[in-house]
């Protein structure tokens, strides 16, 4: 199944039309470089799957997306009911709607999963800063696509929930309140800001995200993949003696420059792992999508299914489940400025992980005992503010948020001192099963 | 472990409901999709009793005959009172300036009630009317407190009576009303009442999502093809990966 | 040192097996992508059949209605109309309807259930324009036959039974919908007896 990339002319139809096409453009060189001969480490775990996943997904919300652009009205009297049209009179609508909804939601599981393997074994540090970077860019316009998007159905958290957002840049001293003025164009959310969201959200977001992904890749394979044991796979060229080499073909790009081992091509070994992944991941999605889109209200809300109604506020108004952990530590700071700084600087401290971690060992395999309780802290808090974002606050609820919103923060703080001079174990030689 | 973690989290998920509950506990309304008899008393009920006032904008006659098995022509006949072509949407002519004026708000639109509620909630409400003369309508109801409507299955249920019970709120003995009680004037049994409100909850549930059989019955298939696809995919990449171990 | 696949039939049979199966998943996905481009519930509820009183329609008269879209012509014909049908049948293309622009139980000489009453769809069958009524004055187009159906976008002719003339643009006759009698003075339009 692999394409032949022996420089020779090839023979047969086939073989002409490749030659032709490689003539002009660089079809079999690219496939070679980036999937065929790319090299990747040959201990990658489960957690390396969910970039492969967030890429399905990212197809997914494109493709329905511009099915669901099809009977979609934007306007704030057709929006509601072009929904229910597309549930209820287009063939399949419902089913196009399902995937859309519920892929917003997969997309935030296998990012955030995507992320949190970037922590935890340290993908962000040297020399991979600017690949953080740019997921942490995807990040911050998925979530702005998801925000527009939700605003779409013209339910009443859609119009609540931005009503809510969009006065966060109220919070921004002098210049606030013309902001949200001008956000919405109009003194309430209204068809002018429905219809500005609809136009980023099928357009403009999504072309964004894609040249990002593109960068992100790009970056990527510039600088080879991270691994499990975050020992590179390349080395000095000439420091690797024959027999440690792998008996695989790689790329010259990468072989004649630096000597590598431990590595595999990324085709097959990894595009069949990656079909497996693929394939474990759609029996949930699926089975979300056709046996609970709603997902108990975490994925579609109940009063979504209510028309917006400007004069009449939902008895609570909860983010989308993504949103919440940030949206709980905006609730717990009692100040709106100071509040809204806090979840920017959330989102913003994520972003400096690899000028915050300042040691040099990078999986948490091989790191202090305490990076390793400092990252279960992290995990609970999020997993805590989750909750609490998701839920009517209560006195309990809001101390507990300030206390994880403090832990949230010290997960950084923490990292910054202890990752200096840390206590590390050994790193191995050569990459372990 | 850590596939472990995040399947355990996965699995915490549906535990966690958002749903904000009323403050009494709802009944279970049991209801059954595939239960057509029952969609069909439930759709007689509603055309009968609630499309007075409130409409199913969305959700049109010709589709709903067809999911819940009324032949087009008999449907036509019996169920449609306005004179509506077989493919309109379900609605009546009430204008809703007139009905805000005599409900206090206009009777909102049940296409999409049980996914806005729930059928529990809905089962709760149909069986929680009771007498209360301070109301408009002399009726009052137990999950919506002050509720501007009549209780319009009257004449089936009879004009329950409240139970009471006292209650410490706030350091003060507050009565509050914790049920109903049928005071035998309706023409049906409780349990005949019982099963008409589960008729017409079920019938609202499913112009909730009317594709939801529909979607159960695909989803079986998409997952019993993945599941023969995974097992595929899984000796694939066990035979490939033979080169690496 | 390379990447050529191992020669093994197992290897051969588990890729070719999961490519047929991903390839019919595939093609399953596609499924709802393709039919959600079919008429939806709206469009088939506008495309109903149309039911139309034809009491009043007056000897020599056409009605025109709108079915899913399209003018749809209801003359009731005069004698004379039916008298010199018969006798241009050589001038024309198609005379006895043989091509399938016809419903089966309108397949005679009127192309009608009823002699007199013509439905058919009034739209040229060479590039959709709606052909005039000439009431009379067709003789000046064809010899001997007073009335006819006229196409101004490119001269197509056709006569009272809308089969059309040879010589001209058109090639088929016109069209003639699915259509049912209720009763003696209404007809519903897009509904054949007996067929859903």
């Amino acid at each position: 199944m692999s394409v032949n990339v022996d420089k020779a002319a090839n023979t047969g139809v086939v073989g002409k039309v490749v030659d032709w096409i490689d003539a002009r453009i660089p079809m079999t060189r690219v496939w070679n470089m980036h999937i065929a001969q790319y090299p990747a480490p040959k201990n990658f775990n489960f957690w390396y799957l969910f970039g492969s996943l967030a890429i399905l997904v990212l197809v997914n919300q494109i493709v329905t997306g511009i099915w669901l652009t099809m009977n979609f009205v934007p306007s704030a009297e057709g929006a509601f009911a072009s929904v229910e049209y597309i549930m209820r009179d287009v063939e399949y609508g419902w089913l196009l709607r399902y995937l859309h909804s519920t892929g917003a939601s997969a997309f935030f599981i296998v990012v955030y999963l995507h992320m949190f393997r970037g922590m935890i074994y340290g993908s962000y540090q040297k020399p991979r800063e600017l690949l953080w970077l740019f997921g942490m860019f995807i990040f911050l316009a998925l979530m702005a696509e998801a925000f527009m998007g939700y605003l779409l159905p013209w339910g009443q958290m859609s119009f609540w929930g931005a009503q809510v957002i969009i006065s966060l840049f109220g919070a921004i001293p002098v210049i606030g309140d013309d902001l949200t003025l001008w956000i919405r164009g109009d003194y309430v959310i209204s068809g002018a800001t429905l219809n500005r969201f609809f136009a980023l959200h099928v357009i403009a977001l999504p072309l964004v995200l894609v040249i990002l992904v593109f960068l992100h890749i790009v970056a990527l394979h510039e600088v080879g993949s991270n691994n499990p044991d975050g020992v590179e796979i390349k080395r000095k060229k000439g420091s690797v003696a024959e027999e440690d080499k792998p008996k695989f073909k790689f790329h010259e790009y990468y072989t004649d420059k630096k000597d590598i081992v431990d590595a595999i091509p990324f085709h097959p070994y990894y595009t069949v792992k990656d079909v497996l992944g693929v394939a474990g991941f759609l029996i949930f999605f699926c089975a979300i999508v056709f046996f609970a889109p709603e997902m108990n209200g975490f994925f579609l809300e109940a009063p979504n299914f209510e028309a917006a109604n400007p004069l009449k506020t939902p008895e609570h108004i909860f983010p989308v489940w993504y949103f919440t952990p940030f949206y709980a530590i905006l609730r717990a700071i009692p100040d709106k400025l100071i509040g809204v700084i806090a979840m920017g600087a959330s989102i913003v401290a994520l972003a400096l992980l690899p000028w915050i971690d300042r040691g040099s060992v990078r999986s948490i395999r091989y790191r202090c005992g305490f990076h390793k309780l400092n990252i279960a802290q992290f995990v609970v808090t999020f997993v805590i503010l989750g909750w609490i974002g998701a839920t009517p606050q209560t006195d309990f609820k809001t101390l507990l948020s300030q206390i994880t919103t403090v832990t949230y923060f010290m997960f950084f703080v923490l990292l910054f001192f202890y990752s200096k001079n840390e206590k590390t174990k050994p790193l191995p030689t050569r990459l372990t099963k | 472990m850590m596939k472990k973690l995040v399947i355990g989290l996965f699995a915490l998920l549906p535990t966690l409901s958002m749903a904000a509950g009323p403050s009494v506990p709802l009944m279970e309304a049991n209801n059954d999709l595939t239960d057509k008899a029952s969609l069909q008393r439930g759709a007689k009920l509603f055309m009968n009793y609630c499309l007075g006032c409130h409409q199913m904008q969305y959700q049109r006659y010709e589709r709903t005959f067809r999911d819940i098995g009324i032949p087009t022509e008999i449907g036509q006949e019996t169920l449609i009172f306005d004179g509506s072509k077989v493919g309109s949407h379900i609605k009546n002519s009430m204008a809703k300036d007139d009905a805000a004026k005599w409900f206090g708000a206009a009777p909102p639109d049940l296409t999409l009630i049980s996914r806005v509620k729930s059928p529990d909630y809905i089962y709760t409400y149909l069986k929680s009317f009771y007498k209360d003369e301070s109301r408009p309508f002399g009726v009052n109801n137990v999950v919506f407190p002050l509720v501007g409507m009549p209780h319009v299955l009257q004449e089936l249920q009879g004009l329950p009576t409240p139970i009471t019970e006292e209650v410490e709120e706030h350091g003060h003995t507050v009565t509050k009303v914790v049920g109903t009680e049928t005071d035998g004037t309706g023409e049906m049994s409780v349990d005949e009442y019982d099963q008409a409100a589960r008729d017409l909850t079920n019938f609202l549930a499913y112009v909730g999502e009317p594709s939801r059989l529909e979607s159960e019955a695909i989803g079986i298939k998409v997952i019993g093809f993945l599941v023969i696809f995974f097992i595929l995919a899984f000796f694939l990449k066990k035979e490939y990966w033979r080169d690496v171990h | 040192m390379s990447n050529a696949p191992v020669d093994n039939s197992r290897r051969r049979f588990l890729t070719i097996a999961t490519s047929v199966v991903g390839g019919v998943g595939a093609v399953g996905a596609a499924v709802p992508f393709i039919a959600s481009w079919n008429p939806s519930e709206r469009a088939k509820s506008a495309g109903a059949p149309v039911e139309v009183d034809i009491s009043k329609l007056e000897s020599g008269q056409l009605i025109r209605v709108e079915w899913r879209g399209k003018p749809v012509w209801i003359v009731n014909r005069t004698p004379k109309m039916l008298e010199q049908m018969k006798q241009h049948e050589d001038k024309l293309r198609d005379p006895n309807s043989e091509e399938p622009q016809q419903l089966a139980s309108a397949q005679n000489g009127y192309r009608s259930k009823r002699p007199e009453l013509f439905v058919a769809v009034g739209i040229c069958t060479h590039l959709g324009c709606s052909p005039s009524f000439l009431n009379g004055s067709f003789g000046e187009k064809v010899e001997g036959t007073d009335s006819g159906f006229f196409c101004p976008c490119h001269g197509s002719k056709f006569d009272m039974a809308g089969r059309v003339f040879q010589n001209v643009p058109a090639p088929l006759n016109l069209e003639i919908p699915p259509y049912t009698f209720i009763d003696d003075t209404t007809i519903l339009v897009g509904e054949e007896e007996g067929v859903a």
